[in-house]
């Protein structure tokens, strides 16, 4: 169980880097986008990993079972929460990206930044 | 057992992220993010967490994926240009997941029930659920009782992304056809001369909404909610604007409505904050609204699903008719 | 009975899991567009309904058994459709199917 606990923890740092990558080092506006989107998916897998007890089950209570075990609500609610923040700035980051490629013509950071400059 | 199949679904979830990043077209990589997300939503499931997996095969498998592919078709950009490997950016990557991997040595054990996390609010929330509030599913009980104030905030951010949203990209206002020779975009006709994918989806289309309405008012006896809900209704309407064009979808469900209904979901839910102090109570407590207190939490829980579903629903369509309805240079 | 049921509902689940790994090879080995999609719908179709059938074996008679043919029938219906359009869309953009070789040409 140790391993496996420290195998999700690693999975979800190269998911984490993967999207950071992404949004650093690729020149097109879209893929950046998705890179965020990456990297958002994977800090939500960090909190639910967190929110996991041993022999838990998902925390809806049924009326007359005692004593069960449940996993922690409160990373759920948060991260409920973020996906829906997060699905928010995706559209508005689409929309200023569509924006700019009606005024400048391109999408690539490199080429904007040229066209800047030129002007 | 499960403990294999967890691993293997982190496994693929790594190579799809791996794979997003390194190919070149951009189709490609959206539909994979699509495949991200539904891996995604399989892990939270794995991991006991059965609303925040059908929000996300929801919202993000479902209305992410029509997102960006609408605004590939505006941006027409399939292909993007092969850069080489930026290798400052790689050894920033690779230093910081070097530190990452030495503090994971740190963390609790996974499933640990002594952990810091499961010691403070989380056993008060769950011992006091059934006597305060007595409905069976715990998180959509701190979600809309004992922390409502974050969920009327977020229904507020979605509701400025729709706002920011239609003031950058402005959708064109009612029956509009241009008369001056232009030729209309593609989606207005839809999908013309594709009849199978046509009837079958039509006829999909009641089923779906009535889901979206079983998950929205089923929200406090099993996983389910207002922003579930409202992604489904959202999705089961996208379908029929992508089969029928545009101009139908608009006279089905016509802007002042879509309007109506994102304003009118954020003034229900602060209606009901004000109601609670006008009431005798502070601002958002769902005591008072009922003779008996546990009547009113359920009351008060019920009235701010249905604002959130209908605002969600509401600005989700706005983002994806201002998106359709853009003409692409 | 219930080792009887037990094991069916074992026969179905691997026969299912066998045929999403046939209809994965195919999408991976086979040479063009229009067999690869061929191949991928035998998971929508054969696959699906395998193993929902053995996953209704273990549920019984209860509210989850119909929940499980209204997923079953739900997909069973949207999945073709899918595959459909997708061999539609590919033909209408110009993707061509490969002829097979005759013996005519040959000789």
């Amino acid at each position: 169980m140790e391993l496996f606990g420290l195998f999700n923890y690693w999975a979800f740092n190269v998911v984490l880097m993967t999207g950071f990558y992404a949004v650093i080092a690729k020149g097109n506006l879209i893929k950046k986008l998705i890179g965020l989107s990456i990297l958002q998916s994977a800090v939500f897998l960090l909190y639910i990993t967190m929110d996991k007890v041993d022999g838990g089950t998902a925390p809806i209570i049924q009326k007359g079972m005692t004593d069960q075990v449940f996993s922690n609500p409160l990373p759920q609610v948060l991260i409920l929460t973020a996906i829906v923040v997060g699905i928010s700035t995706t559209a508005l980051g689409l929309a200023i990206v569509i924006r700019i490629k009606e005024a400048y013509g391109t999408i690539e950071e490199h080429e904007v930044q040229n066209q800047d400059q030129d002007k | 057992m499960v403990v294999l199949f967890a691993v293997f679904l982190l496994t693929l979830l790594v190579f799809t992220a791996v794979a997003i990043v390194r190919t070149d077209n951009l189709f490609v990589a959206v539909m994979l993010t699509g495949i991200f997300s539904l891996l995604m939503a399989a892990n939270f499931f794995v991991l006991d967490a059965a609303d925040v997996a059908l929000t996300e095969a929801a919202i993000g498998a479902g209305i992410t994926t029509v997102l960006f592919l609408g605004a590939l078709a505006l941006t027409a950009e399939h292909e993007k240009s092969v850069s080489t490997v930026r290798w400052l950016s790689m050894g920033v990557v690779i230093v910081t997941t070097l530190i990452l991997i030495y503090a994971t040595f740190e963390k609790p054990r996974l499933g640990d029930p002594q952990a810091p996390v499961h010691q403070h609010v989380a056993p008060w929330y769950l011992e006091q659920t059934p006597e305060l509030i007595d409905i069976p599913n715990v998180v959509t009980a701190i979600l809309g009782s004992f922390r409502g104030y974050d969920t009327l905030g977020e229904l507020n951010v979605i509701l400025t992304a729709c706002i920011g949203v239609l003031f950058i990209l402005g959708g064109r206002r009612g029956k509009h056809l241009p008369s001056d020779g232009k030729v209309l975009p593609s989606t207005a006709h839809g999908l013309r001369r594709h009849l199978i994918p046509k009837v079958v989806g039509l006829l999909a289309i009641p089923f779906i909404v009535l889901f979206g309405l079983y998950i929205q008012f089923h929200g406090e006896y099993g996983p389910g909610g207002g922003f579930q809900a409202g992604a489904i209704v959202a999705s089961g309407i996208i379908l029929y604007a992508l089969l029928e064009g545009e101009e139908k979808a608009l006279q089905a469900v016509p802007r002042p409505v879509l309007m109506g209904m994102v304003i009118g979901g954020a003034i229900l839910y602060g209606a009901v904050g004000i109601a609670g102090i006008v009431l005798g109570g502070n601002f958002l407590d769902y005591s008072v609204l009922a003779d008996n207190p546990v009547k009113g939490q359920q009351l008060g829980i019920l009235i701010i699903e249905l604002g959130v579903g209908i605002t969600v629903c509401g600005a989700l369509l706005s983002i994806f008719h201002a998106f359709a309805t853009r003409e692409s240079v | 009975m219930n080792d009887a049921i037990d094991v069916l509902s074992w026969v179905l689940l691997a026969g299912g899991g066998a045929f999403v790994f046939v209809g994965g090879l195919g999408a991976l080995r086979l040479p063009n567009c229009y067999t690869r999609m061929h191949a991928a719908s035998r998971t929508d179709s054969m696959g699906s309904i395998l193993i929902l059938l053995g996953i209704m074996l273990q549920a019984g008679w209860s509210l989850a058994t119909v929940k499980l043919i209204t997923i079953l029938a739900f997909l069973l219906l949207t999945g073709p459709t899918a595959s459909y359009a997708l061999a539609n869309s590919a033909l209408l953009s110009g993707l061509k199917p490969e002829k097979s070789q005759t013996d005519s040409a040959e000789k």
